[in-house]
């Protein structure tokens, strides 16, 4: 196990990189801690794959180093680091057994067989594969070799990292919510670093005490799962996580006064802007009501979630999403929308105001 | 556009993958069909298009009988969860493909795909080869390859599937007006019940080869008439609960009871299942209805926004799904709250029985 430092990493994938834009990943400063559950959050294209193959050793960064604990592991291959990975996919060995498949990473290694017996004897009955053991691991489901894989990744006990690439992608939903618990529970038992690689806000909030959020090979947020639902530090964070995502509209500020669409906003961070700077206000659809009195919208579509209904609406042509709770009514016209102010917040060239751009 | 299946029954090597299924869908409607992985979504599909034959009954579309009309000769569109384009194709000539096959004029073709393009904001991408293009756009281009020829039944199997979290969600909002205008009839399969919700339209409830109940989406989500759909139909899973009626109560156990109303206070005693959906399952008492139990945190899921939490009572396990973040340790007992008028009740065997488990409408 170990303690993992990402220092001032930058890659490109270009011999000679000239411009920023020329680099996958940025510039990038990590530090987890050993035993944590992490989860690197963003789109297709932000970097994440990037980042976790140097992590692995796969790809060397043009810059920065990689440290596990005081160790400087940038120049060792893979399999000098100690890693265990688990991918989208399951990768399974069809002709053999259940065991077998578990024993593998152990035998590889020239453990003894004793241990060997104990070691994944201990693992299946963690994720739910003793019964089938001694099955030929062909004639499992989806879900069950995914389970195979996740067994694999955790049979040894000497990594410094588990590493887990959008292992519930092709899980239907019902079985995600169990491998998502399980995945959870394991953390807990054995407390080895594990570090999530995913597009999914769910599976990343609900699986990591701290989230990296990446956008455009840059870290945007590192933070906890409350502290990016309520605080994004920018409005990319406030757009991808949450579902619908923040609510982004533009606006004026002007001797301490903020408005948007002409009329008065209260913000929870009401500072003065820089001559030049994007003002923007942000407030997710949790935090937007109807009101009596407040900005004057257009209805514009109703979806039923369940449990809640998605009002989007807009004003002075910008839309503005409302969550409505299952027993509250929603006006049939003439409505009108209030921000709750502690929810409220004033952003710069999408940055959080007052609070600067970076980490 | 009327599609309608006859008693269509599907046996494979001697195994059922659909049982006798009888369906007709709304005219020029949205319609999803809801289950999991086989539980015979793209097979139904299929046998809708016509791209296999049932063992027995017969496909209707808009009263024609096309039981062994091959798919070629029906006007059928269909977009399948890997993005297929032509890679050699710009856009613009993916869109056009079937314009030119069908020998659609030159200058209607390229009114056709400009206005299609416009829709699935692919206007600036035309030029463009597919991999040149996001996951997104490459489904944007295959959706508009199926609307641009006008088809009378587009099939769509699980098209977000491939994408992003945030793509999936620009998508699925976007997808319902897309069709609106169309006259044809919109079959989509997903695995996922918050789907099928934000889609509107109808929902066809599938398990195991069977459709278990359709029906307009809201109505099948708020009053199935089955467990099984109930269960179908929810994500994170129902709590199904075994419950006993004495008197005029309802009882989990001696701890925790509830009275019956109206016609539930008619019921005879005896056993009975509450499907109680995790939204209304709490750690939070609210308001002077609410039952409360006690579980044991088997798992909690904090999500930045909310709280989920696993737990047994009994032999049972439970689901609770609450806005904002409960510090909850897992290992220990905790109360949790509900509602008993929005429990959904059944009898034992799972067939729903009127509103909700205190009388009245759940």
């Amino acid at each position: 196990m170990a303690r993992i430092t990402l220092d001032n990493l930058r890659h490109s994938y270009l011999r000679a990189p000239k411009s920023r834009d020329d680099y996958a990943l940025k510039q990038l400063n990590v530090a987890w801690e050993d035993g944590g559950a992490y989860a690197l959050l963003g789109p297709s294209g932000c970097g994440k794959t990037t980042l976790l193959n140097i992590i692995s050793g796969l790809l060397r960064p043009s810059e920065g180093r990689v440290w596990f604990d005081d160790d400087d592991v940038t120049d060792l291959p893979p399999d000098a680091r100690h890693i265990a990975q688990v991918f989208q996919f399951p990768v399974v060995y069809d002709t053999m057994t259940v065991f077998d498949n578990l024993a593998f990473p152990l035998r590889n290694r020239g453990v003894n067989e004793t241990v060997v017996k104990s070691r994944v004897q201990e693992i299946a009955e963690m994720t739910d594969l003793t019964a089938m053991l001694h099955q030929r691991a062909s004639g499992l489901t989806a879900d069950g070799k995914q389970k195979i894989s996740l067994g694999r990744g955790l049979v040894r006990e000497d990594v410094n990292v588990i590493m887990f690439d959008e292992p519930l992608t092709v899980i239907d939903p019902h079985l995600k919510w169990q491998l998502r618990s399980k995945l959870k529970e394991l953390h807990h038992r054995i407390q080895t670093t594990m570090i999530y690689v995913t597009h999914d806000q769910t599976e990343a909030l609900t699986f990591a005490d701290q989230v990296v959020v990446m956008h455009d090979g840059e870290v945007v947020q590192i933070g906890t799962p409350v502290e990016l639902f309520e605080r994004p530090k920018h409005t990319f964070v406030g757009h991808f996580i949450g579902s619908p995502g923040m609510n982004v509209l533009p606006a004026s500020v002007a001797n301490g006064a903020i408005h948007f669409a002409g009329i008065p906003v209260d913000v929870d961070n009401p500072v003065d802007l820089t001559a030049g700077q994007t003002a923007e206000i942000g407030v997710r659809p949790e935090f937007v009501r109807f009101s009596d009195d407040g900005i004057a919208v257009e209805i514009n579509k109703i979806s039923d979630a369940g449990r809640y209904r998605v009002v989007s609406a807009s004003a002075d042509g910008h839309r503005i999403n409302l969550l409505i709770g299952e027993d509250q009514d929603i006006p049939a016209a003439g409505a009108r929308v209030a921000f709750d102010a502690t929810q409220t917040r004033l952003y710069a060239d999408g940055w959080l105001a007052g609070e600067g751009a970076g980490q | 556009m009327t599609l309608e299946l006859k008693n269509v029954s599907l046996t494979v090597g001697g195994e059922t993958h659909i049982y006798p299924t009888s369906l007709r869908l709304a005219d020029s409607g949205f319609n999803t069909l809801l289950g999991t992985t086989l539980s015979g979504k793209t097979t139904l599909m299929q046998l809708m298009a016509g791209l296999i034959k049932p063992a027995e009954g017969e496909v209707w579309f808009n009263d024609r009988n096309v039981t062994g009309v091959p798919v070629q000769k029906r006007n059928i569109s269909m977009v399948y969860q890997q993005f297929i384009n032509y890679p050699n194709l710009t856009v613009y000539e993916n869109i056009a493909s079937p314009l030119r096959v069908a020998r659609v004029t030159r200058s209607e073709i390229d009114t056709r795909v400009r206005q299609m393009a416009d829709l699935m904001k692919l206007g600036p991408m035309l030029q463009r080869k597919p991999a040149e293009l996001s996951g997104g756009q490459q489904q944007r281009t295959a959706i508009a390859r199926a609307l641009v020829k006008d088809a009378d039944l587009v099939l769509l199997d699980e098209p977000l599937a491939n994408l992003d979290f945030k793509l999936r969600e620009e998508l699925r909002d976007e997808l319902p007006r897309m069709f609106a205008d169309r006259h044809c009839t919109v079959v989509y399969a997903t695995t996922e019940p918050s789907e099928a919700l934000l889609l509107g339209g109808h929902t066809v409830a599938l398990h195991e080869g069977r459709i278990v109940e359709f029906g307009p989406t809201s109505r099948l989500y708020r009053n199935p008439a089955t467990l099984l759909a109930a269960k179908v139909f929810s994500e994170p899973p129902i709590n199904a609960i075994p419950v006993t009626k004495q008197g005029a109560r309802f009882a989990i156990d001696e701890a925790s009871t509830w009275d019956a109303h109206d016609d539930a206070a008619a019921l005879a005693d005896g056993p009975y299942v509450i499907g109680l959906r995790p939204h209304h399952v709490s750690p939070i008492a609210n308001g002077t209805s609410s039952v409360a139990i006690d579980g044991h945190v088997l798992i909690t899921e904090l999500s930045g926004s909310e709280s989920v939490v696993h737990f047994s009572r009994a032999d049972e396990t439970w689901i609770s799904q609450s806005h904002g973040i409960h510090a909850i340790e897992v290992g220990e007992t905790a109360k949790f709250y509900f509602d008993p008028s929005n429990a959904l009740l059944f009898s034992p065997s799972g067939e729903r029985i009127g509103g909700s488990a205190s009388g009245g409408d759940a």
